[in-house]
């Protein structure tokens, strides 16, 4: 019996700002200490606010350190487990308050989050099977297999309003009463963690966090639709939630949660993990399935839909990993618990990703319905330097952008689709003022062009005509023209796309020009770029006034285009200058000036 | 795993050790002093004896935590009881087989026991 359990985070992020280390550091000083027998330390899945990592916790006093380096352990097991002084200066600063230490809930990142995909991620060692059993694990499988019939867990799933977190927001019940519906001699159940979109990690932390959630939700699937047999597609980039994944599935394995007769009901289920090689194209449910099989990944023609013709043509239900971690719950505590949260069209929780320019980078989950604002200026922080809120960006590449206009908007599935963005895997990376539209525009057609797979001609020449036309506008060489050809080509790429990757990737364009098109006129009219980001339309000069000819511009110059002499004022060779801005970021008397 | 109910045994005895995680405030909290003269007087035997005994019993909403001096070291080992909406309880002069009697009267039956508090012994 350990009278305290310390949980260091061992999430991708935390775990590349040194967790490792820590905990090694923290299980030599606690074995120094003697306390080996009294204090248990945990390597636990993704806390959410990764910003501030590595992140550790200790209970019982629930104790929050944030940016924990190696040499502060000595004096935390010295001090905190020993003598049982919590060392403040070490805390997050957010839960001291009036030098008492408050708990985290209490703090702005956590007080707003409604953790359901996410409960035990940062609890539990994911590593452990008998934890999340003590959290409940395995109880729904358990209820399903000896109390429900089939049908029962699909009206469950339905009543739930449960809908795809991948991003299409499919109704998942919907889509499990399509595969039970299918007659065939094998059925299978597949989970989508191929998560490709740019500054998405939800469904990695999910999998490094709670591994267990998946596995039990997909057997209850298999139940649900008559499968015995599962996959896990999950990318080989993402070394730790595979690792994870596979200690997950073999404990399950030896306990008797997966493989033959589980829970003496009869029902035999199994699952394997599928390793894709980091193709963006395999997301998408056909390309994943063709992948699976041992083919390229590309897409087919739908329908045939995978409920009725998917994986080796055996009716198939695909899910995405935070759809499936919500599935145990709703099971357990009922239909009505999960409907009663959201809005009237989107139920639950979803899961974002934070990133850009914000304080709080993280993982936070928030009710649907909750406001960008609330996201953006509670729970994030606001933005860093005193900068202007200028658009959110959801849905990474198929999405589009939010602006500062529509910060009140109630997030949910159909309210993004109305504003010409989408929920997609849930990235949401916030801009401010020093964001160029149409650049963000041009990376993510960058990025498109790069991952289309070329099977069909839209897609694969439209995207990179999308992008060329992009680039044009962006070294100010753009007519007028280019905006009505970047819709018409847009609107065609959106309608004749084979597969979800070219269907969405004029996403990006058309959100911008919808509400940022004065910075598409502004590049090709005036040729500047308002927010002083594309290169080619700036031009970097000295101010004869402020300069003191202090020579620094002119020596941390790499293109030598810097000339003048001591004490006098100094000039720029526009010829020779890369617009790289070192000079600006050296200058100590505010002399250079960006236009 | 042969049935749910094997699985809800096994659920059960594994919660008592996760309960140390749950931020709830509402818990009665048994705090021990554990400062250099409350070890030095015996403070961790008793620490142990009441953690094992919490977990013993199975008991969901009690912390025991650790704290540093109290101020009355010359009666350590010092216990304090928290209970939400009551005065604290001192115990003082523990041993870890008070420390079992405690859990057992006060924290599951609800009757502080009054010979081992600082009331009593000061006397």
């Amino acid at each position: 019996m350990y009278r305290s359990h310390v949980l260091v985070c061992g999430g991708t992020g935390c775990t590349s700002s040194g967790s490792g280390r820590i905990v090694e550091a923290l299980e030599k000083e606690i074995a120094a200490a003697g306390l080996s027998e009294e204090v248990k330390v945990v390597k636990t899945g993704c806390f959410g606010l990764c910003a501030l990592g590595p992140i550790m916790i200790v209970y019982p006093e629930g104790a929050f350190y944030s940016m924990v380096k190696e040499k502060d352990i000595p004096e935390i097991v010295s001090e905190h487990l020993l003598k049982g002084r919590i060392v403040k200066r070490l805390l997050y600063s957010e839960t001291v308050k009036e030098d008492e230490v408050q708990s985290l809930s209490q703090t702005q990142f956590y007080s707003k989050q409604l953790r359901v995909a996410l409960r035990n991620c940062g609890v539990i060692d994911p590593e452990n099977i008998n934890e999340y059993i003590a959290y409940d694990g395995y109880q729904a499988l358990g209820k399903v297999l000896t109390e429900m019939t089939p049908q029962q867990v699909i009206d469950t799933i339905k009543a739930s309003g449960l809908r795809g977190r991948g991003g299409a927001g499919f109704p998942t019940g919907t889509k499990w009463s399509f595969a039970a519906a299918s007659v065939a001699d094998q059925k299978y159940v597949c989970c989508n963690a191929d998560e490709g979109d740019p500054g998405a990690f939800m469904d990695r932390s999910v999998l490094e966090g709670d591994p267990h959630v998946v596995i039990e939700a997909m057997a209850i699937a298999g139940y649900a639709i008559g499968a015995t047999q599962g996959y896990v597609y999950i990318r080989a980039e993402y070394p730790i939630a595979v690792k994870r994944l596979s200690i997950a599935i073999e404990q399950a394995r030896e306990m008797g949660m997966l493989g033959k007769n589980i829970f003496g009901s009869g029902f035999d289920f199994n699952l394997e993990i599928r390793l894709g090689a980091g193709a963006f194209v395999c997301g998408e449910e056909t390309a994943l399935m063709t992948s699976i099989e041992g083919h390229r990944g590309e897409p087919r023609p739908r329908p045939p839909f995978p409920a009725v013709k998917g994986l080796f043509g055996k009716p198939t239900v695909l899910n995405n990993v935070e759809t499936y971690a919500n599935v145990p719950r709703i099971i357990l505590k009922g239909a009505d618990w999960f409907a009663s949260m959201g809005t009237e069209k989107s139920k639950g929780t979803k899961v974002f990703a934070l990133g850009g320019k914000i304080h709080n980078t993280g993982l936070v989950e928030i009710p649907m319905g909750t406001t960008l604002r609330e996201i953006v200026e509670e729970i994030g922080g606001g933005i860093p330097n005193g900068k202007k809120f200028k658009a959110a960006q959801t849905g990474g590449p198929s999405g589009g952008c939010i602006p500062a206009s529509l910060i009140d908007t109630p997030i949910d599935y159909d309210n993004l689709i109305a504003i010409g963005s989408m929920m997609g895997s849930g990235g949401l990376i916030v801009m401010d003022e020093d964001t160029c539209m149409v650049d963000i525009a041009k990376f993510f057609l960058e990025f498109t062009v790069d991952e289309s797979c070329g099977k069909c001609t839209p897609c694969r020449v439209g995207t990179k005509r999308l992008y060329e036309i992009l680039d044009k506008i962006s070294k100010g060489k753009g007519e007028m023209e280019d905006l009505d050809r970047l819709v018409e080509l847009a609107n065609y790429i959106k309608s004749n796309s084979l597969c979800g990757l070219g269907q969405t990737a004029p996403n990006p364009v058309l959100s911008t020009l919808r509400y940022f098109k004065d910075e598409y006129i502004a590049h090709i009219k005036d040729k500047t770029c308002p927010a002083g980001v594309c290169k080619e339309l700036l031009t970097y000069s000295i101010d004869p006034e402020k300069c003191k000819g202090c020579t620094l511009c002119a020596r941390v110059c790499p293109a030598d285009a810097i000339s003048g002499t001591v004490k006098n004022p100094h000039k720029i060779d526009r010829n020779k200058c890369l617009k790289c801005g070192a000079c600006m970021e050296k200058c100590r008397f505010g002399a250079i000036v960006k236009n | 795993m042969k049935s749910l109910e094997e699985l809800k045994a096994l659920r059960d005895k594994m919660a008592a050790n996760m309960g140390i995680r749950e931020d709830d405030s509402d818990n009665i909290r048994i705090v021990v002093g554990m400062a250099t003269c409350g070890i030095a007087a015996g403070a961790r035997p008793v620490l142990h004896a009441l953690t094992e005994e919490v977990a013993k019993r199975g008991l969901k909403n009690v912390t025991v935590a650790q704290t540093g001096c109290i101020g009355i070291c010359q009666y350590e080992p010092v216990v304090e009881v928290f209970c939400p909406g009551k005065e604290k309880i001192t115990y003082v002069k523990m041993t870890p087989e008070k420390a079992v009697r405690i859990v057992n009267d006060h924290i599951v039956n609800g009757n502080p026991v009054n010979e081992y508090t600082i009331g009593s012994t000061v006397k």
